[in-house]
């Protein structure tokens, strides 16, 4: 069996075993990156000769020392707004198309110590900004599924890559569902942890308050195991709280789900759900209740507000994050300007997309004298609501279960004219981060033209382990995730 | 028309904490630019904030040394503007919940005090410098300061001069370093004081129209921008003009101030909560024993040495500007109980060998333990006070003990009074007209006497006992 089709813990086992070296693994994969990248398009950024040198390393101590870490030569792909010490981090933007960071993201840090290796940097929509990859600066990514529809966004690349078996698993990041839908699109398994689980330290800010990284991967105990290695307090991001990190795997374990009390939001089944994607999502429900939940119907009624309220919060955060990007310090600086007001206009002008521009308007208007009360102020008191909508709900049951987008994958250009349309694919997923909840796309059918559906498993802040025991066990008793895409 | 002047001041004084506000970089001024960084403090993206404790209790100490209600709950807002030497396009300041309000205090003013208000006092981060280099093309940004931490203190509008912003100033500044949270250096920037200044009719409630000073980097600056501002003002008034809301530069060479930007330059800054930071709570317990340790501030201090010591209140006043003075004045007091002559020494030969070699008095290689030794050999009579303030410069800078110096310079006092006999002598027979003259009655011609042997004894002579033996002798 090609080792490109293993899963981590697959991977991980054979090579804990001596049975193949890290540098065959790099060999295997830059192999099977050459078959199908010209196709999917999923990098923005490969590292082929650090890869090897990595995996030539690790061997060599390997021989000497016979003692691994839990990651030692998996080879990951990262979403290129996560901060990579000495490799190029672009967040698919013009503005940064030669920024090399000086230093890693925590979480990098974090996979070092455990010694991953790094096959490259994935494409994503413009500083996160999107939900297809058409916004990237470098092109868009493909859906392995079907090279016509998109892979999702903005954790497009990263999804796709693990879709199309170009890393054993990939880190993404989510603002609005930026994991859960590409993920959702391709597949695949993607999972937003709490709020402050995960440390955004060295994660290029695109709106603080709801930015969370998250492991993209082939299947649940996967992405249990990669949680487990990037979780926990961080002392340089003040946000990240200091809790101790439970055993994800051993969350695993149990594969019935008796006595657990499943939610499902009534408000997700209406208008806009694309009949299979409900069909499929009701199916899974129902096997929930096979496996022992309590399935029960409850209401989260401010579930109208969360784009408008998303898209206000997101945008002003955005507008105050994305002013660094000046031309002063770092990254692209327009050439031939006159005076200082005209270096930021030029600069500005002609590093951002327009999806940015059109975020960073937003934003800074929703923030500006006279308005500040009638959209951030309202926005965030509205996020209030939404969180005690949340509340509620978990007084009485443990887990809510939905769809994770109203329909499977669009085709390239569909939406893109329609900022609209777009910013509503989100739709089931952006509630989640205004109220900093963990969550997990799995895939749970598809449709009759062949494209993934994803379901969406909503747990209690900090109860990631609720949430993978139950999308775990659905996993298993189901086939969805090994059904993988012919890409052509 | 007779005008009132109404000042109010806003002072940006840094802290003298090790790190900056929100990262590990050391403070040290002057350092080789853009040596003090890392991805925080330059903003490079990814990089997170997180608050600097001491920079908090620092803080709150001035705050409670300023009479200030602290805020529990606190909250970082982010200022946005462009600016080269902001890196990350906004500064991360306080807004809506400043950790200190509604403070005050006394500046002495005319013979009585006044009370000024402290509205607010709040941190923030320090921007970086741009540099303009003679010479060169374009400009130059040093980020060494941005994320310097801050306190900018902002009081009500109630003063009415210069002189009161001066001694506002001052007896702010002398509370700061007292409390030790800020070095006062004006030169380098480490206390800023902004006056923001505005006339209205005499009588009249409403205020006029403000006009903020900057560039103001030494009290006598401080005055002499205020009162030329208020000449100014007072001039647009009286022929019928109107003063427009904006910020002006003092110009040092030419002794004026002029427009920066107007009020429709100003920026609008979209303050909001800084989503990076969560919001610092302070304990009640925590500022309450900050409350119980404060240190004797400068103005109680002072009325204390007026009353225990019997000091002059120039004298108490003077002492009392700095901590390390005023606790240099009480350790030598303690080993030696003459409170106005010690108080004569600190403020005189002390203070003009500390002022020339440029050295703080906590640094002082006269100690307390030094100086009273001197003092107590012209108490005892074994050196003139003449000959104790001449050699004073020396003891400053050779580390010898008195008693050296005295001996290797022969400079004992001479009260032996057959050795004082005998010079007396001399000096009475060069001199037979002045005697003469006393003899016919004429005291005065006693003091040239004198001066004359105290110069034939090279200064050696026991003062006293020459005026003793030439009465003796004449008389």
């Amino acid at each position: 069996m090609s080792l490109h089709k293993l899963t981590l813990l697959e991977l991980q086992k054979q090579f804990k075993a001596g049975e193949v070296t890290a540098t065959e693994i790099v060999r295997a994969y830059f192999l099977r990156i050459s078959h199908v990248e010209p196709k999917v398009k999923a990098f923005v950024t490969q590292v082929k000769e650090s890869a090897f040198m990595e995996a030539d390393v690790l061997d060599r101590k390997l021989r000497e020392w016979r003692k691994t870490k839990p990651l030692t030569g998996m080879p990951l792909a990262i979403k290129d707004n996560i901060c990579t010490d000495g490799v190029h981090t672009t967040c698919s933007s013009r503005m940064l198309q030669n920024f090399v960071p000086p230093y890693d993201a925590t979480v990098i840090a974090k996979l070092r110590a455990q010694e991953y290796i790094l096959l490259g940097k994935t494409n994503l929509d413009e500083f996160a900004m999107g939900s297809s990859t058409e916004n990237s600066a470098f092109g868009p990514s493909r859906n392995p599924w079907n090279l016509h529809c998109v892979p999702g966004g903005s954790s497009g690349g990263s999804a796709a890559a693990v879709a199309a078996e170009e890393c054993v698993a990939a880190l993404g990041s989510d603002t609005g569902g930026s994991i859960r839908q590409p993920a959702a699109f391709c597949g695949v398994v993607g999972l937003k942890p709490t709020y402050g689980r995960v440390s955004r330290y060295g994660l290029v800010a695109f709106a603080s308050s709801l930015d969370q990284i998250g492991p993209i991967t082939r299947d649940v105990s996967d992405a249990a195991f990669l949680l487990q290695a990037i979780a926990g307090h961080d002392a340089l991001d003040s946000t990240s709280i200091d809790r101790s990190v439970p055993d994800y795997m051993k969350a695993l374990q149990k594969r019935d789900l008796k006595g657990l009390k499943i939610g499902v939001p009534v408000e997700f089944f209406t208008e806009g759900l694309d009949p299979e994607v409900e069909q499929a999502v009701r199916a899974a429900i129902e096997e929930l209740k096979n496996l022992g939940a309590d399935i029960k119907e409850i209401r989260l009624p401010r579930t109208d507000a969360a784009v408008a309220v998303y898209y206000v919060i997101a945008t002003a955060e955005a507008s105050s994050n994305l002013a660094r990007f000046d031309g002063v310090k770092f990254g692209f600086r327009a050439k031939e300007t006159k005076d200082l007001l005209e270096l930021y206009m030029k600069t500005r002008q002609e590093g951002f997309g327009p999806e940015v521009k059109r975020r960073i308007m937003l934003g800074t208007y929703v923030l500006s004298a006279g308005y500040y009360e009638a959209y951030y102020g309202k926005a965030q008191a509205v996020r209030t609501l939404v969180c005690q909508d949340f509340d509620a709900a978990f007084s009485e049951v443990d887990l809510i279960v939905t769809p994770a987008t109203p329909t499977p994958a669009f085709k390239l250009g569909e939406k893109s004219e329609d900022p609209l349309q777009m910013y509503l694919s989100d739709i089931f997923t952006i509630s989640v981060n205004l109220a900093g909840l963990p969550a997990i796309a799995l895939p749970c059918g598809f449709s009759k033209e062949g494209l993934p559906i994803g379901l969406q498993l909503i747990g209690r802040a900090f109860e990631e382990e609720t949430m993978l025991r139950a999308a775990h066990a659905y996993e298993q008793s189901t086939q969805w995730h090994l059904k993988k895409p012919m890409i052509r | 028309m007779i005008f009132e002047t109404v000042i109010g001041v806003e002072v940006h004084a840094q802290l003298r904490t090790n790190s900056k506000m929100f990262c590990g970089c050391g403070t040290t001024f002057g350092m080789p630019a853009n040596s003090l960084t890392c991805p925080v403090c330059l903003g490079l993206p990814g990089s997170l904030p997180v608050i600097n404790r001491t920079a908090v209790e620092m803080a709150v100490r001035a705050g409670l040394a300023l009479n200030c209600r602290i805020a529990a709950n606190n909250r970082f807002a982010r200022k946005n503007y462009f600016y080269p030497d902001l890196p990350k396009g906004y500064q991360i300041s306080q807004y809506e919940s400043p950790i200190c309000q509604h403070g005050w205090i006394e500046i002495r003013d005319g013979g009585g005090t006044k009370r000024i208000r402290i509205r607010r006092a709040h941190l923030e981060e320090d921007a970086g410098k741009n540099v303009h280099e003679t010479g060169t093309s374009g400009s130059r940004v040093d980020l060494n300061r941005a994320g310097t931490p801050l306190l900018e203190i902002v009081t009500e509008p109630d003063m009415q001069s210069a002189d009161e912003v001066v001694a506002y100033l001052k007896g702010l500044r002398d509370i700061l370093m007292y409390l030790d949270v800020c070095d006062g250096n004006m030169e380098e920037g480490s206390f800023r004081c902004e006056p923001n200044l505005s006339l209205r009719p005499s009588g009249q409630q409403e205020f006029g129209t403000k006009v903020e000073l900057k560039n103001i980097n030494s009290f006598k600056y401080v005055k002499d921008a205020v009162d030329y501002e208020i000449k100014r003002q007072t001039r647009v008034l009286n022929e019928g003009g109107k003063i427009r809301q904006e910020t002006r530069l003092w110009n040092i060479e030419r002794g004026e101030t002029a427009v920066m930007r107007s009020k429709e330059e100003a920026h609008d800054y979209r303050y909001f909560p800084d989503p990076d930071l969560v919001p610092l709570r302070l304990d009640e317990e925590w500022i309450e024993g900050f409350r119980a340790s404060q240190p004797e501030l400068p103005t109680v201090r002072t009325k204390r040495f007026v009353s225990d010591y019997g000091l002059p209140e120039y004298d108490a006043t003077i002492l009392t500007t700095s901590k390390g003075m005023a606790d240099y004045f009480e350790s030598s007091v303690k080993l030696f109980n003459h409170p106005k002559a010690v108080s004569n020494w600190v403020m005189g030969e002390l203070t003009r060998e500390l002022n020339n070699s440029g050295t703080d008095i906590s640094a002082s290689p006269v100690t307390p333990e030094r100086l009273v030794s001197i003092m107590r050999m012209v108490d005892k009579g074994t050196i003139s006070l003449k000959v104790a303030r001449e050699i004073f410069p020396e003891l400053y800078s050779s580390g010898k003990t008195p008693e050296q110096i005295v001996q290797e310079k022969g400079l004992t006092q001479v009260s032996d009074e057959g050795a004082l006999a005998k010079v007396i002598e001399e000096v009475l027979s060069k001199n037979p007209g002045q005697v003469a003259q006393f003899k016919e009655g004429k005291q005065q011609v006693l003091g040239f006497l004198v001066g004359q042997v105290m110069k034939a004894s090279g200064g050696k002579a026991n003062p006293g006992k020459v005026n003793e033996l030439l009465k003796k002798k004449l008389g």
